[in-house]
């Protein structure tokens, strides 16, 4: 078993560093505080190649594999967590599947300019009842001709504002249930497409989080993604590979929140020591080192599987949700180790602290990724 | 236009320094390497130049072992056309002056019509190779360049640097060597796209023998690295701030001699 970066891994890896420290991480807290989407970084992660970045340059992407995206996500993560997310969104949830579920003609249109990063792609399965349960689809496509005409609300679309197209998930027979879910692509500026509202978050504040209604939309049959009924299907492929993002993510912010208590804790000093002198605060930033390490290797094995064309259903499951659990356990120890200061926001593990607990929910719950991951170990017997 | 670069893969500007077992040369282990900082100025100032006029081809060079090969990998990543890697046991040793000389025999077998180079390499801060290659060259040279510009016809290059207070600038005709100041420009990342060429750009290597030199020992030789002497540990004067000032003026002009 290889652990170790390829040389092409570590420059992406290199630069996605330098880039982070120097272009977000001095931004960051600000477009935290003024829930603010970063147009500018965002647009040159799109010239740098980063926004598409496992989508083939024949489609405006960069080729990388799966683990240079992960080694990616997590250096964004490290600084802001909204970046990671942004990207993500775009890249896996978006791109990704047009380019395994699309024909030439939807490629050329809806994925290149997003995997060029000139325009942001978003990904609506969500809806008022349909969240873990997001077969329960309401939202309905009605064929009229060579139209689909759509109604109904879709909620917490992450990019939803700023995004030119939604790949909107709906029902087109509702006696079908799960089966009867189509996945379409609708273009803002469609008529009787609004996104009424976006949400104030606890955090990823800088990632805008948008509802949407749809009234009488009517859009083209050509924009079907797939087949009919092959929508849940489509999602469900979808959401198991942009999870290794989303762990990568979690990664990213716990490391984050980790590096930034290394270095208070050989500079706080306590009882006329640095406090990294006093056993308990060792005991917390060496258990923060150990998951970060365990939550990093499961991630990017997760990857590797991916990328080797293996099964990584139950890896990526299980790297987000140990990813996840490590970012909220380790930001939670990381502001005990920065005392008083670290509940204000002078040491950002403040923001970590409240960007770590979308991990726990979205793409999939903690509860939900057990289930996956227990349907997975105990076979059909569950 | 053909412009050559010559950079040094250097420690990280993060590492902390500790001198190896023989005391003549630092602890290699655990350091990250990098493209010396000034060198990648340069790089990037190549670059523009080529892409301003059109056309071109810009190569990089690098003395050193094998592991400099992950910085002119970086250097095509950032766009290079193509690199050369100086990579002979009988260059462990090399001074600034071997290294000239060495990079003096590249350049005549490439023919470029300008070399850029960092104005020092953050490692030892040397800052002589730029200055003893012109001379081996007997080309012109302009050092801690802050701005420059080759003209059309791809004949003179002008080129500036800081000095005190002002700008001295200067007409140099091509062939020449310029060493890049902070300042020259703000190197690019590499793209992803850069970094996925990077592999199928050639890296040649380059042995003394193929450049006719021989094994020169170096006139330069190391007797010893020090470490500085700790820094003794601060002193905090107590008191109301008045008896604090007077006391602090006193030991500024009889201990430490500074006022
Ligand atoms: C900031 C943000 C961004 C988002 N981005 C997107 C996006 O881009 N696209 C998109 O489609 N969606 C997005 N979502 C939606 C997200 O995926 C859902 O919120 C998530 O899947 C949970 O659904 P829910 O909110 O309806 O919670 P519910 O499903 O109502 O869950 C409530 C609680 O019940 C638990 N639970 C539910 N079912 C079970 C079960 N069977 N067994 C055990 N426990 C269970 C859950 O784990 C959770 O703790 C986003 C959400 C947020 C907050």
């Amino acid at each position: 078993m290889r652990l170790t970066l390829t040389d092409e891994q570590q420059m992406i890896q290199t630069m996605a560093r330098e880039f982070a420290e120097s272009e977000i991480k001095p931004v960051a807290e600000e477009l935290d505080r003024e829930e603010r989407f970063p147009h500018e970084t965002v647009k040159r992660l799109g010239e740098l190649g980063m926004m598409g970045m496992t989508i083939p340059e024949r489609w405006g992407g960069s080729g990388a594999d799966a683990v240079s995206l992960i080694v990616a996500i997590i250096e964004l993560a490290k600084q802001c967590a909204s970046h990671a997310v942004i990207l993500t969104v775009n890249n896996s949830l978006y791109c990704e599947p047009i380019l395994t579920f699309g024909t030439d003609a939807q490629r050329e249109r809806f994925l290149t300019p997003c995997a060029r990063g000139e325009k942001i792609g978003c990904f609506s399965l969500t809806e008022p009842q349909a969240g873990s349960d997001a077969a329960n689809q309401q939202t309905m496509a009605v064929r009229d001709g060579d139209h689909y005409v759509l109604n109904g609300r879709k909620i917490f679309v992450t990019n939803g504002r700023e995004a030119s197209t939604a790949l909107v998930f709906c029902q087109t027979d509702r006696a079908k249930g799960r089966n009867g879910v189509t996945a379409l692509l609708v273009d803002k500026g469609t008529p009787g497409f609004s996104v009424p509202r976006t949400e104030e978050k606890l955090g990823i504040r800088a990632s805008d989080t948008a509802e949407f209604l749809f009234e009488d939309c009517r859009v083209p049959v050509a924009n079907r993604l797939g087949e009919e009924g092959q929508g849940f299907k489509i999602a469900l492929a979808t959401l198991a590979s942009s999870r290794i993002g989303i762990a990568a993510q979690g990664v990213g912010i716990a490391t984050g929140a980790y590096e930034r208590s290394v270095a208070y804790a050989r500079e706080r000093k306590a009882f006329g020591v640095p406090i990294g002198q006093h056993q308990m605060i060792q005991w917390m930033l060496a258990d923060m080192a150990t998951t970060i390490e365990g939550a990093r290797l499961l991630t990017l094995r997760a990857a590797a599987l991916k990328d080797a064309g293996q099964p990584y259903v139950k890896a990526a499951s299980m790297a987000k949700y140990f990813a996840a659990e490590t970012a909220m356990k380790v930001t939670t120890d990381a502001i005990q180790v920065h005392g008083g200061y670290g509940y204000t926001r002078e040491y950002q593990v403040e923001r970590f602290f409240r960007d770590a607990k979308i991990t726990q929910i979205y793409e999939g719950t903690s509860q939900i990724q057990k289930l996956v991951i227990a349907r997975e170990v105990l076979g059909g017997d569950a | 236009m053909k412009i050559l670069v010559a950079i040094k893969q250097v420690p990280d500007t993060a590492t902390q320094v500790k001198i190896g077992a023989g005391g003549k040369a630092i602890d290699t282990a655990g350091i990250t390497w990098i493209v010396s900082p000034y060198d990648e100025f340069a790089v990037e100032e190549a670059l523009r130049v080529k892409e301003k006029r059109g056309q071109g081809e810009v190569v990089a060079v690098c003395l050193g072992p094998d592991r400099a090969k992950e910085a002119l990998r970086s250097c095509l990543a950032m766009g290079c056309d193509r690199a050369i890697h100086l990579n002979d046991p009988a260059w462990t040793a090399a001074d600034t002056l071997t290294t000239a000389r060495a990079l003096a025999a590249v350049i005549k077998q490439e023919q470029p019509q300008l070399v850029l180079c960092g104005r020092q390499a953050i490692d030892d801060d040397m800052g002589a190779v730029t200055a003893q290659l012109s001379e081996v060259l007997g080309w012109p040279c302009a050092a801690w360049i802050m701005e420059e510009s080759v003209d059309a016809d791809g004949k003179n290059v002008r080129a500036a640097r800081q000095v005190e207070g002002g700008l001295e600038v200067f007409d140099l005709p091509l062939p020449a060597v310029i060493s890049a100041q902070k300042g020259l420009n703000e190197p690019r990342y590499p793209t992803l796209k850069g970094i996925m060429g990077a592999k199928k750009k050639e890296i040649k290597d380059v042995k003394a023998s193929d450049l006719g030199l021989g094994a020169e020992p170096p006139q330069l030789s190391v007797v010893a690295l020090e470490a500085l002497p700790p820094r003794p540990p601060g002193r905090v004067i107590q008191g109301d701030v008045a008896t604090a000032v007077k006391e602090l003026v006193r030991a500024l002009r009889e201990e430490a001699k500074a006022i």
